[in-house]
Parts: structure tokens; sequence; C-alpha cells
């Protein structure tokens, strides 16, 4: 790494083309761990609900709830409203229970943990020891530090910093641990954002989530550092189901990344988790994503199917969330991260790249509702289609009567590579009362050709120039991304693209 | 409502209508009733109907709607030399109306002409609308071919000296009205079409345009200011290569108005531009759906949509571009805005873009708001009173539709007809 990445800032760098040499190769983490496995017997049932609840050592309640949305859920049908096609998924034959056998006794420390899952996150980039940091970011005087939870299929293996983020009375765990730990707070929240009702994704994930990351962040309280969830599916034909919560008390500060990879396989695995957050009075969630699942081939044959309920409810008056998701992986997406914004003056915003390549298909966006006074949102998004890819941008901007004098901005952006791709934009604008203003834009072109000639004229091959001018199309979002991820999301950015021109 | 339910309502809705199966329009009108049992009725979960509900329109009997006083307003299109074809409550007015002869155009009456066994209508009644009920169901235009008694079959040859002209007049508080109309525009011909008038307390009319190469086709109408009237119309046109295609909409009052314009733009170098201004104050709810296909190069097409809503009125626009793969050098615009005069009104809008090919050129844009009060100020600190000065914004937030209307004197008399209802609804007096 040079020491002029700052540039990243402004967007567009020779890293961007450093970083594509030397991140080449198509999908980068598509091998596998083999470790031993223990799992639950195929397929989903009130017994499976029974046995992840019993297996996470749950209270009576936990188990209930599970069984209510289990109950709920079989009477419910998948929806099909989306741009995805994709063939019937067969929920019996997917292991909703995965676990690495050396993780029966809970590991104490990360000492304890399997030497080969330590190595599967080192291999890849995410440091587990505490004492690393993130490449790229060494500043000897003020290195940044990141704690992880990295959850392998299944389960949590274990937590970084905890203790540290413990004296600031910051809780970090597994949401197993902060069942067992932290019950009261689990129950009051949980369910309280994406309800089990919610939709047939989440609430097969409120029936069968095996585990997640629970943060919670006092009152007054500024994370000392980023949190950051990693999830790893290995497994085959294993389905991960993870469930995030996330509470910001009056006047708190966090930000969280989020980051997921699996190895290439011929058969499509299922994804299904939710996201819940809590923002109070005044408090600030910074909530970061680079999802990169293993796409599927050329020929759209395996890759995660990733359907994912997202959500943060804004209570408290001039509660801040911020929604930033970078969108590479996974054969189908189907994602849209939402705000509600009920506290008064409260604000939600909303930065996404998704980038469809080959055969993937990604309807992805976000529902801004607002319900309070004076409340604020702003919605970036920028789609990239290539190859045979379809992309689609899905959103709703609700103005509720009550929610005078507010504003939303949403600016979509699609971008087309290739003459067999499709780009999308479905935005439902709902607006009930008049001192509310509202206004959306949203536009579809190809790649440039005078910037594409004025960059092949300066030497770049023709891959390196549309991975130029595609960083600069997304520029705004990558942007708004933390520094580690943003210096990611940009290499990412050419990866996916690798072979769209031509 | 359940299907059951929605399969009894389409039963009961269809029961009192008579099926008028002669010559060559039998077969049309079995394939559409076959189209309609196939769909039913739309109900209020789907998705089309999102945010209209077709409920007034798919009862068996319409609700009853009084006959209108324009209080003296003359009709609009007074002052234009025009053909007048004059339907009261759906029923042609011989007396009323000018002789159906026009130099370049022929005219006939669906009642008067389906009885022969062929005809040149043949090939666009129903033809039209089956196309566009792909991908989405409209089944009241469905309706329309399997039951319409009336309509008027305009066949342009040459450039036609003066408009055509459609006048509705409603009279009775019941009644339910359904026509049909098939224009075909044959290769460099070309026809103005006004119409203007509620027509009926329940209207369902469907326009099929076929314009061949380099025909030319324009449409203005104005909805009449009826308050308790129910409509929905369908406008189904296919454009062959340098057709063009203009429309222009003015609606103000009406209890529930949806308007479907659906567009297939199958010649390369085609041009569609459809355009609305809707103004409402108090019961009134109006839905602009629009749906247009490019499936050749080089077509342009433009929505410009624009809504001015007080006192719970309510602005609804559906808009769609669909650029098949193959379709480049597609440019396609659309906007939809409202201005929300007060609290109590609402602006609900989908305006999609699908798009498949890559070199295109596709943007939309929504925004909805108060008037601008810097502007308000900016106005009155020149001395221009507060309604003279809401008047003018009004207008000039209007006027970006109006000028999708190309001859002056139309536009002049458009333009008027915003005004004097501005006036009258200046303090929320209902007129």
């Amino acid at each position: 790494m040079s020491e002029d990445q700052i540039e990243v800032r402004d967007g567009v760098d020779r890293e961007t083309i450093e970083a594509v040499h030397a991140m080449s190769g198509k999908y980068k983490y598509g091998w596998e761990t083999e470790i031993e496995m223990d799992f639950a017997p195929k397929g989903v049932s009130e017994d499976i609900v029974r046995l992840i609840s019993a297996k996470n050592g749950e209270p009576e309640w936990m188990l209930d709830w599970r069984l209510a949305a289990y109950r709920r859920w079989v009477t419910m049908t998948e929806p099909r409203w989306a741009m995805l096609h994709y063939p019937e998924i067969d929920y019996q034959d997917i292991y909703y229970y995965a676990k690495p056998k050396s993780m029966a006794g809970k590991p104490k420390s990360l000492d304890e943990v399997d030497p080969k899952l330590l190595a599967t996150y080192a291999k890849l980039g995410i440091p587990l020891k505490e004492q690393a940091f993130l490449a790229g970011v060494q500043d000897e005087a003020a290195p940044r530090r990141v704690a992880v939870d990295a959850v392998f299929d299944s389960v949590s293996v274990g937590t970084t910093f905890k203790a540290e983020l413990a004296k600031a009375g910051v809780i970090f765990c597994s949401i197993s641990e902060a069942l067992r730990d932290h019950p009261d707070l689990v129950r009051k929240y949980i369910g309280s954002v994406v309800p089990q009702t919610d939709n047939y994704f989440a609430t097969l994930n409120s029936a069968v989530f095996s585990d997640g990351s629970f943060v919670y962040i006092p009152e007054g309280v500024r994370c000392p550092m980023e949190l950051s969830t990693y999830f790893r599916i290995n497994a085959e034909n294993t389905g991960q189901f993870e469930r995030t919560l996330i509470i910001a008390e009056k006047g708190s500060h966090v930000s969280y990344l989020e980051g997921c990879t699996a190895p290439k396989r011929d058969t499509n695995q299922l994804h299904a988790a939710v996201v819940e957050i809590v923002i109070l009075e005044d408090a600030e969630v910074k909530y970061s994503t680079v999802q990169n699942w293993y796409p599927g081939d050329e020929n759209g044959v395996g890759g995660i199917y990733n359907f994912v309920t997202k959500r943060a409810d804004c209570r408290g008056a001039r509660a801040k969330v911020m929604w930033t998701q970078v969108e590479t992986g996974s054969a189908i997406t189907w994602k849209y991260p939402s705000c509600i914004l009920r506290g008064e003056a409260s604000q939600g915003e909303f930065y996404s790249i998704a980038i469809a390549n080959n055969a993937q298909q990604a309807d992805t966006g976000t529902k801004m509702i607002h319900l309070g006074k004076n409340t604020r949102s702003r919605i970036v998004s920028k789609g990239i289609s290539a190859g045979r890819a379809q992309n689609t941008y899905r959103g709703l901007v609700s103005m509720h009567p009550k929610a005078t004098g507010s504003r939303n901005y949403t600016q979509c952006d699609s971008l087309l590579i290739g003459d067999k791709c499709g780009a999308h934009t479905v935005p439902y604008i709902e607006v009930k009362n008049n001192s509310s203003r509202v206004e959306h834009e949203a536009t579809t072109s190809k790649v440039d050709d005078e910037q594409l000639f004025y960059c092949r004229s300066r030497g770049m091959d023709e891959e390196e120039a549309v991975a130029l001018v595609v960083n600069g199309f997304c520029k705004e979002v990558l942007q708004s991304l933390p520094m580690e991820f943003a210096l990611e999301a940009q290499a990412l950015v050419a990866i996916s693209l690798e072979g769209s021109v031509g | 409502m359940a299907m059951a339910a929605l399969q009894q309502a389409l039963a009961a809705r269809i029961a009192g209508l008579d099926l008028p199966a002669t010559g060559w329009l039998g077969p049309l009108r079995a394939e559409a009733l076959a189209r309609l049992s196939v769909q039913g009725l739309p109900g209020k979960r789907d998705e089309y109907w999102r945010y209209t509900d077709p409920a007034a329109l798919n009862s068996a009997t319409p609700p009853r709607a009084s006959a209108f006083d324009s209080g003296g307003e003359a009709p609009v299109f007074d002052g234009i030399d025009r053909l007048k074809i004059v339907f009261v409550d759906g029923v042609f007015d011989a007396a009323a109306s000018d002789d159906l002869a026009l130099a370049g155009v022929e005219i006939d009456l669906l009642s008067r002409a389906m009885t022969a066994d062929i005809h040149w209508a043949q090939g666009v009644y129903g033809r039209l609308e089956a196309a566009g009920q792909v991908p989405v169901n409209r089944p009241f235009a469905a309706l329309n071919s399997a039951f319409a008694p009336e309509g008027v079959l305009i066949r342009v040859t040459g450039k036609a000296v003066k408009p055509i002209s459609m006048i509705y007049h409603h009279k009775s508080d019941s009644s339910d009205a359904i026509l049909h109309h098939c224009i075909k525009i044959e290769t460099g011909a070309d026809l103005t079409l006004l119409e203007n008038g509620p027509a009926a307390a329940r209207f369902n009319k469907v326009i099929e345009v076929d314009i061949a190469d380099g025909g030319s086709f324009h449409h203005i109408r104005a909805q009449g200011r009826d308050h308790d009237r129910r409509a929905v119309t369908h406008v189904f046109a296919r454009l062959a290569a340098k057709a063009r295609f203009k429309s222009f909409t003015l609606t103000a009052n009406g209890m529930l108005t949806r308007n479907e314009v659906v567009i297939d733009l199958q010649g390369s170098d085609s041009l569609a531009h459809v355009a609305g201004a809707a103004l409402g104050d108090g019961a009134f709810h109006h839905d602009d759906t629009v749906f247009i296909t490019h499936r050749a190069e080089r077509c342009e097409s433009r929505q410009v949509f624009k809504k001015v809503l007080k006192s719970g009125a309510v602005g609804v626009f559906q808009g769609k571009i669909l650029v098949q793969q193959g379709a480049q050098k597609t440019d396609g615009y659309q906007l939809s805005q409202a201005l929300l005069l007060d609290d109590d009104s609402q602006f609900l809008a989908k305006p999609e873009l699908e798009i498949y090919a890559d070199d295109v050129k596709c943007s939309h844009g929504s925004t909805t708001g108060a008037i601008d009060e810097e502007a308000l100020f900016y106005l009155r600190a020149r001395g221009v009173p507060r309604k003279t000065a809401e008047s003018l914004l009004v207008l000039a937030f209007l006027a970006e539709s109006i000028a999708e209307i190309d001859d002056a004197a139309i536009a002049d008399d458009i333009r008027a007809r915003l005004e004097n209802w501005l006036a009258r609804h200046d303090h929320s007096g209902a007129a």
C-alpha cells in the first residue's frame, strides 16, 4: 500500500488500478475450510427450532418466541414481487444448523479457538488477534482498531476487544451470549423493529436464527472503536440465519461494519438475516456492509441467495442512522435496509452501490418512513449492471400526515455495461402533507465513451479504464464508507466487473 | 377481495351488458371477453391498483353522479374550427353532430360498421388493447372491447384539414357509458383529435391509435368539470417508423379518474409525448398510469405530469419506461410533480424505469411540495397580491405540461380554463 492512499477520498486514484492487479483472480474468497462439522438434520420443523434453541441454551421465552414465528412462517408464502428469477427453494433440503465440532465446548478466549478457524479468518484478511488492525490504515501514532465478532456458519467463533469495550460499558458479543448474559435487554428489544411476522424471510429467521451479533451502547458513550461482524458461510447446503441487534442509548455513537464471504460451490445457498437497530435520542449509528457472498460462476451456477431484512428505528428525537452498503456478491440479492424516522428531527441516510455482473440479480433499495416532524432522509443509490445481470433499485419514501416540515432527497443512478444486462428503478413516493419536500431523480446511462477514450489514450487497458470510470460513478457512496471499507470496496468494484468488457 | 368474490363481482358487473356480436366484430369481442374472464376485475391488493381503489369501477351499477352546471362558462374548444361528433351519456347524437365527412378521412360509427363482414378496423379493434395487456392486466380495457356498444372508427389517409372533436355530454344521474374508438393513421397522414366533456356518471373509454410510418397524431382532451363522475380511460398507441404521437390531458374535478396510456414504439425514430395537468379540490382522485415500451432504435419518449391538489385531493402517478433489448439510442424522460396547496392533500407516485439496452439516456424526476415561499415573497415584495401571486406560480408550475400542446390557439384555450379554475377555487369554494 502506498502512503498517499488518502486520495481514495477523491474517489478514484491509482490505488484502484493497483488493487485490481493485486487482487487479480476471480472470486477471491471461494476456497473452503476443511473442518469437521456438527449438523442438525436437514430441514426445518418445530423440533429443529427446539434443537437450535437448546444448543444455544436459551431461556424458555426465546423458544416460545421462535416457535410462534415458525408457526406463522408455515402459513406464509414466499414473496415473488421482486424482479428476480430463481428456481423454487426447497426449504427442507437445507441444514439449519452447522457448527464446527471444535466449538462444541465454547472456548473461553480466542487463544482456545481452533487454529483452523483462526486461519480461515486470517486468510480472509480479518484479524482476530486483538493487536492487529486492518491493512492500509497503519498510522503509528493512533492505530485504528476494530473489534470483530466472527460468525462461522451457525455460530460465533469469537469476539475481540471485549474487555476493553466493557470498560466503556459497551456490550459487544454474539447474540447467543447476550441471551445468556443480558436476557432482559434482548427480550426488551428483539422483534421490536422487525417483528416476527414482518415478512417471509424475517419470520423464518426469527424461528431458526442460530447466532449473530449483539451491541449495546450505553447512554452518552461514544464507542471507542469500530465494531464489526464477519460472516462466513463454509459448510455445504447450509443456510445462514444470523440475527443482529444493535441498541444505541441516548446520546451514544457507534460505527458498525459487516462483511460476508462464502466458498465457491455449484449449489445455491440460502442466507436470510435480520438486523434490528434501535436508536434513542441524539444517538447515532452508522452501519456499513460490504456484501461479497459468492456470486456464482459466469454461467449463473451456484452462489448465495441473499434475502435480508434490515431496519433501523430512530425512536428518539434527533436520532440518526446511516446505512452504507456495497453489494457485489450473491447470485440473488433481496435487501431493503430501512429507516423508521419516528423521533422528531431524526435522520436517515442510505448510500448504496450494487454491482451485478454475469448472471447475478439484485433487487435492492431502501424505505424511508417519515413519521416525526422535521425528519430528514437522503438516498444515494448507484446500480451497475454488466454481463447478463439484472439490477433493480426498489425504494419507498413515505411522508405521513404528521411528518410536517420533512425532507427527502433521492438520487438513483444506473450504469449499464454491455447490451445484455438490465437496470431498473422502482421507486414508491407517498406524500401526505404539504410542508414536506420530496425530490427524486433517477438516470440510466452507459459508461461514457469519452471518459473511456480519455483513460485509454493515457495507456490504460479497457478493463482498467472501465473500473476507473465506475469508481468515479460510485464516488459519493465510496466516500461515505469508513476508511477500511472504502479501500476494500474500491478494489471490489473493479474485481466484480472483471470479464464485463469485450 | 378474495378471488371467488372478484369472480362474482365480475359476473355482476357484466350481467347487464349486451354483447352485440355481429359481423367482423363478433370474434374480437369474444376474445376480449375471454381475456377479461381470465383476468377478473382488479382488487384493492392488486399492485397496479395500489393507489386507486377500483370499487366504484367494479360495482354492478355506477354510483350516482348528478350532471354539472358549468355556470355559463363556454365549453372548451368552442372557438376552434373542428368536426364535431357529439355523444350524450355515451349515445351518439346525430342532430348535434356535424356530417361525418372530412377530406382525407373516413369516419364510421362502430354501431353502423360492425354488422359488415369485413372492415379496416378489424386489424385495430381489440388488437392494440390485447397487446397492451402484457405484462400488466388492464381488465377495464378488455371489458370495454367486449361490450362497447358505440365508438368512432377513423381512418386518416392524408392531412386532415381540421381537428375531429368528440364532445361527451352528461345528462343522466345513473348513466354508465362505454365507448371504443379506433384510429388508423396511414403513412404520412396527420390528425388532431379533441375530446371534452364528462360523458356519463361512469365512463369507460378506450382509444386505439395505429400510426403508420411517418404518420402523426395529436390528441388534446379536457375531462369535464363534473364533481361526482367516475372515469377509466385507456389510450393504446402503436407507432411505426418516424411516427409521432402527442397527447395532453386536462383534468379538473372528478371523484375518480384513472387515465391509462399504453404506447408501443415499434418503429425506429418514432416519438411519443404524453402530458397532463390535473387540478383537484376536495373529493378528487386522479390517477395517471403510463406505460411506454421502446422496441426500436432512436425513439424518444417524454412524460410530463403535473398536479395541483387541495382540500384532501389525491393525485397518483404510475409511469413506466420499458426499454427492450436492442432499442439502442433511446431517449426517455419522465417527470411527475405535485403542488400541494394544503396539508390534507396527497401525492402518490411510482415512476419506474426498466431498461435492457445499454446505449440509452433515460431519466425521471419527481418532486412534491408546497408553493415556493421564496418565489411568493419575491412577487409580493413587488406588489403582487397574494392570490394573484399564487395563481401565477401555479400556472408557471403547470406550464411545462401545457407546452406539449403544439397548437397555440388550443394551448391558450386550455390555459384560460386553468386560470378560471384557479379563480373559482381561491377560497376552496367548490365550483
